[in-house]
C-alpha cells in the first residue's frame, strides 16, 4: 500500500498571521500536514530607506537605520557609523568606543531575549516569553536612562554620541548583569531542555554549513550550523578585539548540527558571551572623555566608497555608502542578515509539517524591518 | 434521581393535578437551570483562576482594581464578567461563505456536549441529577459528542485554518478516547459497577481505599486517563486544533462574540468534567481521606469540589509551563505509549485482582 496522497491546497500564511513575526507572506501548497513548496512574498514593510537616504544628509539617515531592525535600533547604528568613520577617516576617543560596545551587547541581550521568547510563542510555550520580556524590559530602561528612547535611540553620531552615560548607569547595569546571569540557568530549565521543546526543535528544519555559507546566512544561523564565524572575531571593528569571549557554534547536542534546537541554543549561549563582553568594558571604560569632541562639524566625507560590516544580533550588517563628494549620499545600500535568512527558509522547509514551519521560521530569528527597508 | 423526587414533590402537593406531565417538566427542567448556573459560576471562577494562576507562573499580577473606582474590582475579582459583557456586546459576524445553519449549530452542540455530562457526577451521596447505571460510560459517550461539533465549526467556517482545526481535533479526540476509555476500564474492573455512585462507595474508607492507590496499575491508569483526558479538552500541551501561533484560531478562528463565548465556556465545562470523572473514577470522589469524619452530605460537596479543581488547577498550570506538541508526535504518543501501557494495565489488574483480591 503506498501513501496516500490528496489534493495539494494553497494556502497563505500571512500577512496577517500571529508568527510570521511582522508583515511577511508564505505562500505554501500543502498535501494536508505536509508542505510541498513555500515561498515567501515581501514587501508589506516596505519604507524606501535606501532611497530616502539619498535624500538626506549623512547624519538623518542614523534614524532611518533605527528603523530598519527595530530589534536592535543599536547594533544598526553602529554598523553605519563605524562605515561613516572609516569613510571620513575619524578616530574617536576610547571612552566613546567603549559605550558603544556596551550598548551594542547590552542590544544584543535584548534582541536574543525577544528572538528566543517569541520561539517559545511559535512552539507554543506561553510563559517563557513574559519571562525574557520581563529582563528585556531591564536593558530597555537602561536604554531610556541614556538617551531616552526605548526602541529607536538614534544614539550613535558619526564621530560620536548624542549623550554621554547617565549619572548611576554603572550601577544599573552591573545590578543588571547580576540579576540577569542566574536567569539563564532558569531559561534553560523552562524551555531549552524541556522534552516537549526538544521534541519539536531538534532534528527539525536542519542547514547544513555548505547551503548556509552559498546563500550567504550569517550571524547565529550560520553558528548554529558549525561554522566559526563572527565579524566581532574574524574581522574586529571597534574595539572587539581587546575583549576575551568565545564564539559560539551549534553542535547538534540533542539532535543534529544546524537543527532549530541549535539555532535556538546558540543565541542562549552568546547572551552568556555579551554578558562576558559587558563586565570587561564595564571595568575598563576610561573614566573621562567627550563624546562630542570628534563630531564634525560638517559631514561631508570625500569622493569614494565604502562597503563595511558589523556583526548585529541576527548576523552581518553590511552597509555600501558610495560618496560623491557633497553632503548628501550618493547610495545607501544595506545588506541585510535576515533577508539572507529569509532567502534559506524555501530550501530547509520544504517537506516539513505545518507546525514545523513555523518553528524553523522562527529559529531564522527574521524581522521584516530590516528584510523589507 | 433529582428528578423524580421532583417530580414525586409536586404529584404530592399537588394532589389533584397528580401525574401530569407539566410537572415531568418542571421536574426536568429545575435541575438543567442549577446546572446551568453552576457551570456559570464555575466558569467565572475558573477564568479567573486561569487569569491569576497564569499571571502569577509569567511573573506578574494579573488583572487588579485600579484606584478608587476599582474597575475590575478588587484584586480583579469582576474581570470574567466584564469579559463575559464584553463577548456579548461583541459583534456577531457570520461570513458570507459559511455554511450557516451548521455555523450556528455548531457552538450549541458542543455546549450541549459539555453540559450534559454533568448530568451524572455525583457531588454526594444524594446530590447527584441522574445516578444512571452506565453513569461513567455515559460521561465517556457524551465527552466525544465535542468532535462533531469541532469538525462542523471547522468546515462550516469556510476557512482554511478552521478547516486544519476540525481535521486536527478529529485526529486527536477520537484517538484520545481509547485511552482514555482503557484506563477507565481498570475503574471498572476494580468497582465491578458502571455506576458513577457505585464506584465512589467502592472506595469507601479513607484515602488508602482510593482507586488510584490500590494497586500501581491504576496508579499509571490514573495518569494515562488525566493526560488523555487533557488532550480531549485541546489543552495545552495538546492544544493543536486551536494552536494560535499555527492556525490563527483552528477551528474558532471565524467565531465572535457569544459563539466563540461558547466555545470558550464548553472548553472549560469540558475540563470540569473530565477531571470530576478523574475525581470520582481514582481518587474516591465526595469521600474524605480520613474514614469516619468530615463525611457529611456539605463535605462531600467540598471534597468532590477541591479534588475536581485540584485537578483543573493542574491542567492550567500544565497550559502555562508546556510547548505544545506537533500533530504526528500527539499521534505518537497516543497510540505508541498510551495505548499499550494502558492495555497492559488492564491485564495487570486483572492479575492483581486474582492474586491479592
Amino acid at each position: 500500500m503506498g501513501i496516500v496522497h490528496g489534493q495539494e491546497m494553497v494556502l497563505n500564511i500571512g500577512p496577517q498571521h500571529p508568527s510570521t513575526h511582522g508583515v511577511l507572506r508564505l505562500q505554501v501548497r500543502t498535501d494536508g500536514e505536509i508542505i510541498s513548496e513555500i515561498k515567501p512574498f515581501i514587501g508589506y514593510l516596505h519604507r524606501c530607506f535606501e532611497k530616502h537616504s539619498e535624500n538626506v544628509t549623512y547624519e538623518q539617515v542614523i534614524p532611518f537605520t533605527d528603523r530598519c531592525d527595530y530589534l536592535a535600533s543599536m547594533a544598526n547604528n553602529f554598523g553605519y557609523v563605524v562605515a561613516m568613520e572609516e569613510l571620513m577617516d575619524i578616530k574617536v576617543p576610547e571612552r566613546v568606543e567603549f559605550i558603544r560596545v556596551i550598548m551594542g551587547e547590552l542590544q544584543r541581550i535584548a534582541s536574543h531575549l525577544l528572538a528566543l521568547g517569541v520561539y517559545g510563542l511559535d512552539v507554543g510555550a506561553f510563559t517563557p516569553f513574559l519571562h525574557m520580556f520581563r529582563d528585556r524590559e531591564r536593558i530597555l530602561d537602561i536604554f531610556e536612562m541614556t538617551c531616552g528612547a526605548r526602541l529607536l535611540y538614534n544614539y550613535m553620531w558619526v564621530g560620536g554620541l548624542s549623550h554621554d552615560l547617565p549619572v548611576g548607569f554603572m550601577d544599573v547595569t552591573y545590578n543588571f548583569l547580576d540579576y540577569f546571569e542566574p536567569k539563564i540557568g532558569e531559561f534553560n530549565d523552562l524551555l531549552s531542555h524541556n522534552k516537549i521543546f526538544v521534541e519539536r526543535t531538534a532534528d527539525v528544519g536542519v542547514l547544513p554549513p555548505d547551503v548556509a555559507i552559498s546563500y550567504g546566512v550569517s550571524g547565529p544561523n550560520l553558528r548554529a550550523s558549525g561554522v566559526k564565524w563572527d565579524i566581532r572575531k574574524d574581522e574586529p571593528y571597534s574595539i572587539y578585539d581587546r575583549f576575551d569571549f568565545d564564539v559560539p557554534i551549534g553542535e547538534g547536542i540533542k539532535g543534529s548540527v544546524g537543527d532549530c534546537w541549535d539555532r535556538y541554543y546558540v543565541r542562549m549561549l552568546e547572551m552568556m558571551e555579551s554578558v562576558k563582553i559587558l563586565r570587561q568594558a564595564l571595568s575598563q571604560i576610561p573614566k573621562d572623555g567627550d563624546v562630542h569632541q570628534t563630531i564634525p562639524k560638517k559631514i561631508r566625507p570625500p569622493k569614494g566608497s565604502i562597503y563595511k560590516r558589523t556583526e548585529t544580533p541576527r548576523g552581518d550588517l553590511g552597509y555600501y555608502i558610495v560618496s560623491d563628494g557633497s553632503p548628501v549620499p550618493y547610495r545607501v545600500k544595506m545588506r541585510s542578515p535576515a533577508f539572507t535568512a529569509l532567502s534559506v527558509l524555501g530550501e530547509i522547509a520544504n517537506g516539513w509539517m505545518m507546525s514545523d514551519v513555523i518553528a524553523i521560521l522562527g529559529s531564522l530569528d527574521i524581522v521584516l524591518g530590516e528584510i523589507d527597508r | 434521581m433529582t428528578v423524580d423526587w421532583i417530580f414525586e414533590w409536586l404529584n404530592g402537593l399537588f394532589t389533584t393535578l397528580s401525574g401530569n406531565p407539566f410537572f415531568l417538566i418542571i421536574a426536568i427542567l429545575v435541575p438543567c437551570l442549577a446546572l446551568f448556573g453552576f457551570i456559570t459560576v464555575y466558569a467565572f471562577v475558573v477564568i479567573y483562576m486561569e487569569l491569576k494562576v497564569s499571571s502569577f507562573i509569567q511573573d506578574k499580577v494579573g488583572p487588579m482594581g485600579q484606584g478608587v473606582g476599582l474597575h475590575a474590582g478588587k484584586w480583579g475579582v469582576l474581570q470574567p464578567i466584564a469579559d463575559a459583557l464584553k463577548l456579548l456586546t461583541k459583534e456577531d459576524i457570520i461570513p458570507e461563505s459559511a455554511d450557516k445553519p451548521l455555523f450556528i449549530m455548531a457552538p450549541f452542540m458542543i455546549f450541549i456536549g459539555a453540559f450534559i455530562g454533568f448530568i451524572a457526577l455525583p457531588f454526594g451521596e444524594y446530590i447527584i441529577i441522574t445516578d444512571l447505571n452506565i453513569g461513567i460510560f455515559y460521561i465517556l459517550a457524551v465527552g466525544s459528542f465535542s468532535v462533531i461539533a469541532l469538525i462542523l465549526a471547522g468546515w462550516a467556517s469556510n476557512n482554511k485554518w478552521s478547516l486544519y482545526g476540525g481535521m486536527r481535533s478529529a485526529a486527536q479526540i477520537v484517538s484520545y478516547e481509547i485511552p482514555a476509555g482503557l484506563s477507565i476500564v481498570v475503574v471498572i474492573m476494580l468497582s465491578s459497577t458502571l455506576s458513577m455512585q457505585g464506584i465512589v462507595k467502592y472506595q469507601e474508607g479513607g484515602i488508602f481505599n482510593w482507586i488510584i492507590f490500590t494497586n500501581p496499575f491504576a496508579f499509571v491508569a490514573f495518569f494515562i486517563y488525566f493526560i488523555s483526558a487533557m488532550a480531549e479538552t485541546n489543552r495545552t500541551p495538546f492544544d493543536i486544533p486551536e494552536a494560535e501561533s499555527e492556525l490563527v484560531g483552528g477551528f474558532h478562528t471565524e467565531y465572535s462574540g457569544m459563539r466563540f463565548a461558547f466555545f470558550f465556556l464548553s472548553e472549560y465545562a469540558n475540563m470540569f468534567v473530565v477531571s470530576g470523572v478523574a475525581a470520582t473514577g481514582f481518587l474516591g470522589g465526595w469521600q474524605s481521606p480520613i474514614p469516619g469524619y468530615f463525611n457529611t452530605p456539605l463535605w462531600g460537596i467540598f471534597w468532590m469540589l477541591s479534588k475536581t479543581m485540584f485537578l483543573v488547577f493542574m491542567m492550567i498550570w500544565m497550559r502555562w509551563t508546556f510547548p505544545r506538541l506537533r500533530v504526528d508526535q500527539l499521534m505518537n504518543v497516543c497510540w505508541k505509549v498510551l495505548l499499550p501501557i494502558s492495555l497492559v494495565n488492564i491485564f495487570g489488574v486483572g492479575i492483581w485482582t486474582l492474586v491479592f483480591g
